[in-house]
């Protein structure tokens, strides 16, 4: 009965997802000509990447063969989808509330309110996916970074990715999810979230260089069994320097995120429809908390 | 109401003015106390990267004094995001809530309410820079010894004026922006703390780029101060102390000046222009 239900809505959540991906664009676009948009896109991640890059440099020499170096830069680079694809689905919420003030009409529009939020992020993940792109084609191009195209398992390095993206679409909508119990300025709460992340999940250092005690958060986090597997499949040679996830093999890294995306999309559709529920008892749905 | 009004003293000349600065800082400081988590974000955030920004000078083995370089650039982040987003952003907000237009017919000058929102954010950024250097040196073991306190004071009053007549004079040339606003201001931070060298020397981008990142007067008064700061830190100094205070006490008359004479222009255009009630979202 419920499957049936559920394959009848199936249509409905498409539609929500395609029109919300394509509103999300024009939201994220159309403030700029082409050019300047794409500017504004590769500027801010290749200004961090540069920090990082400088960093490094100063203190190793610019020694780039070094294999903490490719860990730290591709760490960094695909962590832009944390940020990116987290942080903007739940400020979709934000935006539509306060911002644009059409929450209620979108709520009570024959649409599929989850489905919406995550086609919210689609422009998002196509803004960070040119980001990641161009940041790993300048460390290519200028800092030494190997990647040998012939020797990647393509098909596997895009499945993983895939699965990274869906772990945090689910992230963004649990998050979406609290931010429709907040009032507008708690919109620091995402990159609160992103930026406990980035410290715990391994990004741009290896897990053995935090204190003891903060190291379990960062083996509970799937993304750094993402960043991990993505680091592998592009450059082979960072898996054996690290001891942290040494004793994995690939397909194991990548059962453990599989299991723990499962988890977080369990969690997510509770957290999502709790908040949402509260949200409708205490009337939040379209209260404009912009003062 | 309205009698009661008329029957208040009118303030006029310096005492509007003053009266202004202060009406307008009020907001900013006890804004800061009425809303706790935006203390909490402020502080978590900054604490947040310079923690990463730590850990990965530990990972490729940095000298301890890199550590406390960037604990102070993480204080002084809340600097420039204050400037950025309270500052020069500001107009836009004040536009978009619809209180730009009140700012504009109340008989006040544009200058004193600008500068009632740079001292207002100055005093309460403070805070939240002093609680970051403070707890970012306790969980990182820096040790900071000051060599010339009287000097680090003039070095940072210098920065923070330069610095808040930047955000002076860039809220006037916001007047203008619309929805744009918010994209430049978020445009604007991981681009200065690169050029500016909030985590590392700006010495090492060579002396030209280091020279052009000195018109942010951030670049030089934190260059200064991790000089003063951190002993072994002057052989990483971009240029002497003195000559960067020199730098900054240009930059703040650039900038005042600037300010003023912008914001009189932009004021007018953007009269002229009828921007100051549209709302593009």
């Amino acid at each position: 009965m419920k499957t049936t239900r559920l394959l009848s809505s199936a249509p409905i959540f498409w539609r929500s997802f395609r029109l919300a991906t394509w509103l999300g664009w024009q939201i994220e676009s159309n403030w700029a000509d082409p050019f300047l948009f794409a500017i504004y896109s590769l500027i801010k991640p290749l200004s961090s990447a540069a920090i990082l890059v400088i960093m490094y440099s100063v203190i190793t020499q610019a020694d780039f063969e070094s294999p903490i170096f490719p860990y730290i830069y591709l760490g960094n680079a695909f962590y832009m989808y944390v940020g990116h694809v987290m942080t903007g689905i739940s400020w979709a919420v934000i935006d539509d509330r306060e911002h644009y003030k059409t929450m209620k009409y979108i709520y009570t529009a024959p649409v599929h309110f989850p489905s919406y939020l995550l086609g919210r992020g689609v422009a998002r993940f196509i803004i960070a996916s040119i980001s990641v792109f161009v940041t790993i084609l300048f460390g290519v191009l200028f800092l030494k970074i190997s990647i040998d195209i012939d020797q990647v398992n393509w098909s596997f390095f895009l499945l993983t990715l895939f699965t990274g993206v869906m772990m945090l679409a689910l992230m963004g909508l649990t998050l979406a999810g609290v931010m429709l119990l907040l009032v507008h300025h708690m919109f620091g709460v995402g990159e609160a979230v992103a930026g406990a992340l980035y410290l715990f999940s391994g990004a741009i250092f290896p897990l053995e260089v935090l204190p003891a005690y903060l190291r379990p958060i960062g083996f509970l986090m799937p993304i750094t069994y993402w960043l991990e597997l993505l680091r592998r499949l592009l450059v082979g040679k960072v898996a054996s320097s690290f001891p942290t996830l040494q004793s994995f093999s690939n397909s194991e890294l990548y059962l453990i995120l599989v299991a723990l995306t499962f988890l977080f999309a369990i969690i997510s559709i509770l957290v999502f429809r709790a908040c949402e529920h509260r949200a409708r008892e205490l009337g939040l749905i379209d209260t404009v908390t912009n003062y | 109401m309205a009698q009661t009004a008329l029957a208040m003293p009118k303030a006029s000349g310096w005492k509007l003015f003053f009266k202004t600065v202060i009406a307008r800082a009020y907001p900013r400081i006890i804004g800061q106390q009425r809303e706790k988590s935006w203390m909490f974000f402020d502080i978590f955030l900054p604490i947040l990267g310079v923690a990463a920004y730590v850990f990965v000078y530990r990972a490729i083995g940095a000298p301890e004094e890199y550590i406390g370089f960037v604990v102070m650039g993480g204080a002084m982040t809340a600097f420039w995001l204050n400037v950025l987003w309270s500052m020069s952003s500001q107009l836009y907000w004040e536009k978009e809530q619809g209180n730009l237009a009140l700012y504009i017919m109340a008989p006040n000058s544009m200058m004193a309410i600008l500068l009632g929102m740079a001292l207002g954010g100055m005093v309460a950024t403070l805070l939240r820079a002093i609680v970051i250097l403070v707890i970012g040196g306790w969980i990182f073991q820096v040790r900071f010894m000051v060599a010339n306190f009287g000097l680090l004071t003039l070095v940072f009053f210098l920065t923070m004026t330069a610095l808040y007549g930047l955000g002076m004079m860039s809220a006037s040339l916001f007047l203008l922006l619309s929805r744009e606003a918010w994209h430049l201001a978020n445009l604007a931070q991981e681009p200065i703390y690169l050029i500016s060298g909030f985590y590392f020397p700006v010495k090492n981008l060579g002396f030209w780029i280091a020279l052009s990142a000195s018109l942010i007067p951030l670049t030089l008064g934190l260059d200064a101060m991790r000089q003063l700061v951190f002993p072994s830190a002057a052989q990483f100094g971009f240029l002497d102390v003195r000559d960067e205070v020199i730098g900054l006490l240009v930059l703040c008359g650039i900038f005042l000046l600037g300010a003023h004479w912008l914001l009189n222009y932009m004021e007018k255009l953007a009269i002229r222009e009828g921007r100051l009630t549209e709302s593009r979202r």
